[in-house]
């Protein structure tokens, strides 16, 4: 994580150019003691890593530094937007899983069957599809074609907004979520068919156990295990593609912000986010370890 | 080669499911397979790059996927010979006119035909995504093979620059870069190689530590063979298999990044156009119902990607397959 941070913090230092011309614009030429000014007050003219100490001590101390760009600090440009990014996210997920087991379930049971090659080429093409394509082509039809949608995201401060106008969400966590059903399926489906085979099956069989319950009890259960780890471990995936469906349809999100900060050339904000995104990354696979050594008994046995 | 040896499992990436999404590990194998992979007996030997070739041959869908690939690969470089289009004077009397006998998929927004500029702008998507791959593939495969021979030290430094790198989504990671250059076709492909080259690194590393201790390897040693011969000769060669696959995936993730970074206007700049480009000039126009300067765009990118997907999935089974006799 440590290193995370000196690497972006090294990247962004390499910027070809000069930071205050690049703030206050072309005219600062004319005017070196202002650059000067300037240069003292961010502590450019310090050693790189002196800034990278300052940046670092200001970051555990919950300072992200202040936007060049937005007049606002970083912190606050966060606590904004990332509520807002969360809740897409969170909600696209939930969607997408309560749509993709059962889908992945029924593939495994048909395994090779006609319905098993309809849902294979649609979690391909859907998997192949990127998100803004799939974005535009929903407001094409959604909105345009047959207009029952807004092809725009709810806008506005609070998270209130959302909810009060949530008509306005359905296709950005419909891009989201049928993005997600393509690759939770897919693994779902690999994940049934992998339990399918297992002896306590059989057993389950042999003891006159109706399909039904073989299916719901033991191989369900079991097939979940991978499905609930994958879920810390898809969370970059499932980012970018918030990145991409945010700047789509302008939904005022995280992805968005550093969307708008990477074309503005908002080093701090860049910088914040990517310290975020990095952590939960970090996060998202240690939870994976840590349910999965929760659902799964036979981890702990093995572990020392 | 011992008889007894396991195929090496696959590292599996904590943080890049994209791979292992493609995978069905429980395909059980047919007797067809069974026989080829050694597991019964076969009525002649057979070198196990025919028995991969035969397999790979036999999945129908990796075959319309070279197939499909091949065809646009001539659309888009072939294409512009046979079917002449004016692509460089922008000519507003045709703006965005419908599909019609002389421009079959219609005009854009600068008067261009959409037919014709789908191959010149297929040209710097299919050029930065094979490219990309290949560099990616070359580093990757450098470093992890370095990693993995060389172990200790060296390799523990080296691979804790992957994990931190693989800790920021690379989607994140390329704007960040692409934010700071003026991308120009060849920026491009150095920037998206060298946030892919990652996994690469991973799988080859995961290899090279099986493989250096390998008798040939060994001998090889023994008579006096430096650690270059080694990492470039022994290890790269043997571990061809996964580092093909890898690479195949690698292109379909290079030409999604290329495509991205251009719709969302940080990827190439006009008067290039890649199809992301084309899609982003589209969009502008979509409240319009213009949907020729968005469908037949997005249908390549779509038909690109998912051909190349099955050519990996075919690659994947038939070096499976010449893993199980090694």
């Amino acid at each position: 994580m440590l290193i995370v941070t000196v690497f972006t913090f090294l990247l962004l230092r390499l910027i070809p150019g000069n930071v205050a011309v690049a703030i206050m614009g072309p005219g600062a030429y004319r005017d070196p003691a202002a650059i000067a000014q300037f240069n003292r007050q961010y502590g450019f003219d310090k050693p790189w890593y002196a800034q990278y100490w300052l940046w670092l001590s200001n970051l555990l101390r919950g300072n992200l530094g202040y936007s060049w760009k937005q007049n606002q600090s970083v912190a606050s440009l966060l606590g904004e937007r990332l509520p807002k990014t969360v809740i897409l996210v969170g909600i696209a997920t939930l969607v997408a899983l309560i749509i993709a087991v059962p889908i992945g379930i029924i593939q495994a049971v048909r395994r090779n069957k006609v319905v098993d090659h309809f849902f294979n080429g649609f979690s391909t093409v859907f998997y192949a599809m990127p998100s803004f394509l799939l974005g535009i082509l929903l407001i094409l039809v959604f909105a345009i074609k047959i207009p029952i949608f807004p092809a725009e995201a709810p806008q506005g401060e609070t998270i209130g907004v959302i909810f009060s106008n949530f008509n306005a969400m359905i296709l950005p966590i419909a891009t989201l979520a049928l993005i997600s059903i393509a690759l939770f399926s897919r693994y779902m489906r690999s994940s049934v068919l992998d339990n399918i085979t297992e002896d306590y099956v059989r057993t389950a069989k042999a003891k006159g156990a109706s399909e039904r319950r073989i299916l719901v009890r033991h191989i369900l259960r079991n097939s979940l295990i991978p499905i609930a780890t994958l879920l810390g471990l898809s969370l970059p995936f499932i980012l970018s593609g918030a990145l991409i469906t945010e700047s789509v349809f302008n939904y005022p999100g995280m992805g968005l912000l550093f969307f708008q900060s990477a074309s503005s050339q908002d080093y701090p904000v860049l910088l914040g986010i990517t310290v975020v995104v990095a952590a939960a990354t970090v996060v998202g696979s240690l939870l994976a370890d840590i349910t999965y050594a929760a659902l799964d008994p036979r981890v702990r046995y093995v572990s020392r | 080669m011992t008889a007894n040896y396991l195929p090496p499992h696959e590292p599996i990436d904590p943080l890049d499911p994209g791979d292992v999404v493609l995978t069905d590990p429980t395909a059980a194998p047919d007797v067809a397979t069974a026989v080829e992979s050694g597991m019964l007996p076969a009525g002649k030997p057979r070198s196990s790059f025919r028995r991969g070739m035969e397999v790979f041959l036999e999945n129908k869908l990796a075959v319309a996927g070279i197939c499909i690939f091949a065809f646009m690969l001539l659309f888009c470089f072939v294409g512009p010979l046979v079917y002449h289009t004016n692509q460089s004077l922008v000519n507003f009397a045709d703006q965005t006119l419908p599909p019609s006998a002389s421009h079959p998929l219609g005009t854009d927004s600068s008067g261009f035909d959409v037919l014709g500029r789908l191959m010149i702008a297929g040209q710097i998507s299919l050029e930065v995504g094979l490219a990309a791959a290949a560099l990616a593939t070359v580093v990757g495969v450098l470093w992890g093979a370095v990693a993995g021979y060389f172990g200790g030290v060296l390799d523990a430094a080296m691979m804790r620059v992957v994990d931190a790198m693989l800790s920021i989504p690379t989607l994140f990671l390329l704007l960040v870069i692409v934010s700071m250059v003026t991308p120009s076709e060849l920026v491009l492909i150095v920037v998206i190689a060298l946030t892919s080259w990652l996994t690469t690194a991973r799988l080859v590393r995961g290899e090279a530590l099986s493989l250096r201790v390998r008798d040939y390897v060994q001998a090889m040693k023994v008579m006096g063979g430096g650690s270059a011969r080694a990492v470039l000769r022994h290890i790269a060669p043997n571990a061809i298999g996964t580092i093909m696959v890898n690479a195949t995936f690698q292109v379909a993730d290079a030409i999604a990044f290329i495509v991205a970074l251009s719709y969302l206007g940080l990827g190439i700049r006009p008067p290039q156009q890649d199809w992301g480009g084309m899609l982003s000039d589209g969009i502008t126009y979509v409240s319009d119902g213009y949907w020729w300067l968005i469908i037949p765009a997005g249908f390549c990118i779509v038909l690109v990607i998912t051909a190349v997907l099955f050519v990996g999935e075919g690659l994947r089974d038939a070096v499976e397959v010449r893993l199980q006799r090694r």
